[in-house]
């Protein structure tokens, strides 16, 4: 076995472990940039948007459709829209009211909400572990070295990395091309100066959340296709990863979110690869915190400047 | 308050009517969305792994329908009641007599406290319900120095607890020590890794503080989880031994506490005698954070708080303050946990996740930052609250979750929301928590 096979193997896939964490990501550092608050109910709406996906696969193919690109097209509509309402619930139960409160209040109650969804969807369908079958089979061989390993590159890595950049590029496209973009941006500086100058406040942070939760469920679909599994609990280990992936990052920017996802994806894949599997998550939070000593803002973070 | 002219409040009462029946229809529209897919319909995997899906819809409907009167009943309550607002609720002279009683609710919660396993001698349930809530008005004085009075956010708090449950089992477990002689250890041992993560967050503010705390707390279970050859990793620890009164052993042995006392043997004992430990731990906790307030040290983690810019122009060493808050209150994690190991016997790593953490910052949130006798009250409504559904094991966090947000939305700034000021001129006065900034670290 060549070293650089597998280390060009293992790139492969910690890359794709790292588009879902950024996809994931992106929802927290939106919600930081605007209201300034770890949403700690992002995890769930990831959770829920791949228990959405895998029942709405469950329906379309028990009705007798066998074309996959149709499945996945509407799977993937009704996930991020059925999720994007959990992500608009989230924030007008836990969020609106609490708006003008002090700062621990929102995190308690998104940490309640948190609660709320992952025991709710405990209670809906139960503990278990919910395994689909493969549905994009197949893939190619990139280099077969002279012992016979051989480097994979499976169709559906593929899907996942081409779903990741073309919903970047539309996501990128939206927040500094179009009117929303600009609100968001605003209220991201001053929601009070936003508001007199007639940005609908309450809809722009709305509207992130809204934008959040379907990632999240971009996310939680291609976590379902890659891992073929969902459960109940998945949405606090992969949560505090994409935290950590946007916090590594520089929480607030966008690009920061996803350089920090890919990050995350390679050091546990890696970390797993060469040292031990049972420490990845170790390793992960250890780096995190060593990057936080020495860029107390993260990679691409904007330092925080101290008013008096 | 205003009075409409009849037919004025009749016309409003109808667009009310219209008004709160088109919202109610809105969210049962949304509920109908929200639960389509995740409650009417039931997916599990068969037996050879095939997953099969049966509907619920009637289970969907009652939800929405639900949803539907549920939005209803709040509107109009919402109507006649006015905005939210408990003081409004609450007439002044009745506030006053409140606030008068308010002076004399902690000694009598005191008095209560001590003489429970006098009135309840016989309730074995109660007396293990009352060590629980103990533990938690412990852990809760604990975490406030961290929060509530240096406002470091602190999200890993169950790590210390961890850290001192462990301590006390594998000292106890392998040396064979004694309690007495552990739980010093076990706090110091915690406390010196409360430093230790002092040290990375000291540069770190408010979220990103938040988050290395939660990580850490996450490398310490992930790491009592995976040195099996230490910690029995999942398994945990079993046979941890019973605390004894200084040496004498309360069992049913020849030189055991009944025999000496040549009174019959009951298990209760040592209920009683745990009873009074944690008591005695978590005075001892309230004990020392009240008299580290009035100290310097205690001052100025609650001018951290307050402004750390304005800390540091004063000459006020964050650093030192930041780590004696991470210390003083991870050592006290570690007492309750070195406490926890020897009333359970047996730990392993399920107790200590971030649900504990979590639970542990709400009781110290909801009973107003800072407030000794808010986090007391908090805790006995948390967890004597959780309580009651234990009947319903599945919904019970749902309904924790609920009740964290409901009573977050109804108080966000705790059900003690003023305090009393550390040094005043003439006259003690209280001090509304509006004023007070938290969590800026």
């Amino acid at each position: 076995m060549d070293h650089f096979d597998y280390f060009a193997q293992q790139l492969i896939n910690g890359l794709v472990l790292g588009s879902i964490y950024g996809l994931i990501a992106i929802g927290y550092t939106m919600v930081y940039g605007i209201v300034g608050m770890i949403n700690f109910a992002h995890g769930d709406i990831f959770m829920i948007g791949g228990f959405i996906a895998l029942i709405t696969f469950l329906i379309l193919i028990s009705i007798g459709l066998t074309a996959v690109p149709v499945i996945l097209l509407i799977v993937l509509l009704v996930s991020m829209a059925i999720t994007a309402l959990y992500g608009w619930t989230v924030e007008r139960i836990a969020y609106r009211p609490l708006r003008h409160s002090f700062r621990l209040a929102p995190m308690l109650s998104a940490i309640g909400m948190s609660f709320v969804l992952t025991n709710y969807s405990q209670v809906a369908q139960g503990a278990r572990v919910k395994p689909i079958p493969p549905l994009i089979t197949g893939g190619h061989t990139l280099h077969e070295s002279a012992d016979g390993f051989v480097i994979q590159l499976s169709n559906i890595q593929i899907v996942v990395v081409i779903t990741t950049v073309v919903l970047l590029a539309i996501f990128t496209w939206l927040v500094s091309r179009t009117r929303l973009g600009r609100d968001m941006r605003a209220c991201e500086q001053d929601q009070t100066m936003a508001a007199l100058l007639g940005v609908d406040v309450d809809r722009t942070i709305s509207m992130t959340f809204v934008i959040g939760a379907a990632l999240a469920a971009v996310a939680g679909l291609m976590y379902l296709l890659y891992y073929g599994l969902v459960d109940f609990f998945m949405g606090f280990v992969a949560g505090i990863k994409a935290f950590t992936a946007a916090v590594l990052g520089g929480i607030g920017s966008l690009p920061g979110a996803m350089l920090g996802g890919l990050a995350i994806g390679l050091i546990e894949t890696f970390w797993s690869a060469y040292f031990s599997v049972e420490y990845k998550d170790v390793a992960a939070f250890s780096i995190l915190i060593v990057v936080l000593i020495f860029m107390p803002t993260g990679l691409l973070g904007r330092p925080e400047v101290e008013k008096v | 308050m205003t009075t409409l002219p009849p037919e004025a409040a009749a016309a409003s009462r109808t667009a009310g009517i219209s008004f709160i029946l088109k919202k109610a229809f809105l969210s049962a529209l949304v509920a109908l969305v929200l639960f389509s897919l995740m409650v009417g319909i039931r997916t599990e995997a068969g037996p050879d792994g095939q997953l099969t899906y049966w509907t619920r819809f009637g289970e969907l409907a009652s939800l929405v329908g639900l949803v539907f009167g549920g939005s209803i009943v709040i509107e109009l309550l919402r109507q006649w009641i006015g905005p939210v607002g408990t003081e409004k609720l609450v007439p002044a002279p009745v506030q006053q007599g409140l606030s008068f009683l308010g002076r004399y609710l902690a000694p009598v919660l005191l008095i209560f406290t001590i003489l429970v396993p006098v009135i309840f001698y016989d309730q074995r349930y109660i007396l293990d319900l009352a060590i629980l809530v103990l533990t938690y008005v412990m852990l809760g004085w604990g975490l406030n120095v961290v929060v509530g009075l240096a406002g470091l956010l602190d999200l890993g708090y169950v790590a210390f607890y961890a850290v001192g449950a462990y301590s006390y089992a594998l000292l106890a477990t392998n040396f064979g020590w004694s309690f007495w002689i552990c739980l010093p250890l076990a706090g110091i041992l915690a406390a010196f890794w409360g430093v230790l993560l002092g040290f990375p967050v000291l540069r770190l503010r408010g979220d990103y503080l938040a988050i290395v705390t939660l990580a850490f707390g996450e490398i310490i279970r992930l790491v009592i989880i995976n040195w099996q050859s230490l910690t029995g990793g999942p398994n945990g620890v079993s046979g941890i031994p019973r605390p004894t009164l200084f040496g004498i052993p309360l069992d049913n042995s020849d030189d055991g506490l009944a025999a000496l006392l040549h009174i019959e043997y009951s298990p209760t004992h040592r209920i009683v005698f745990l009873f009074y430990l944690i008591l005695a731990l978590a005075l001892l906790t309230n004990w020392v954070t009240i008299r580290l307030r009035r100290l310097p040290i205690g001052r100025a983690w609650e001018a951290l708080r307050e402004d750390e810019v304005a800390c540091r122009a004063l000459g006020i060493n964050t650093t030192t303050t930041k780590l004696t808050a991470f210390a003083t209150g991870a050592m006290f994690g570690g007492f309750a946990g070195a406490f926890f190991a020897t009333r359970q016997g047996f730990i392993s790593p399920e107790s200590f996740t971030f649900q504990e953490s979590a639970l542990v910052l709400a009781i110290v949130v909801l009973g107003g930052m800072g407030s000794q006798l808010g986090v007391a009250l908090a805790a006995l409504a948390m967890i004597g609250g959780f309580e009651l559904f234990r009947g319903f094991e599945n919904y019970r966090m749902l309904v924790f979750g609920m009740a964290m947000v409901l009573i977050m939305i109804w108080r966000p700034r705790g059900l003690i929301g003023h305090r009393a000021p550390t040094v005043y001129l003439k006259k003690a006065q209280a001090i509304s928590s509006d004023l007070v900034k938290e969590g800026h670290g």
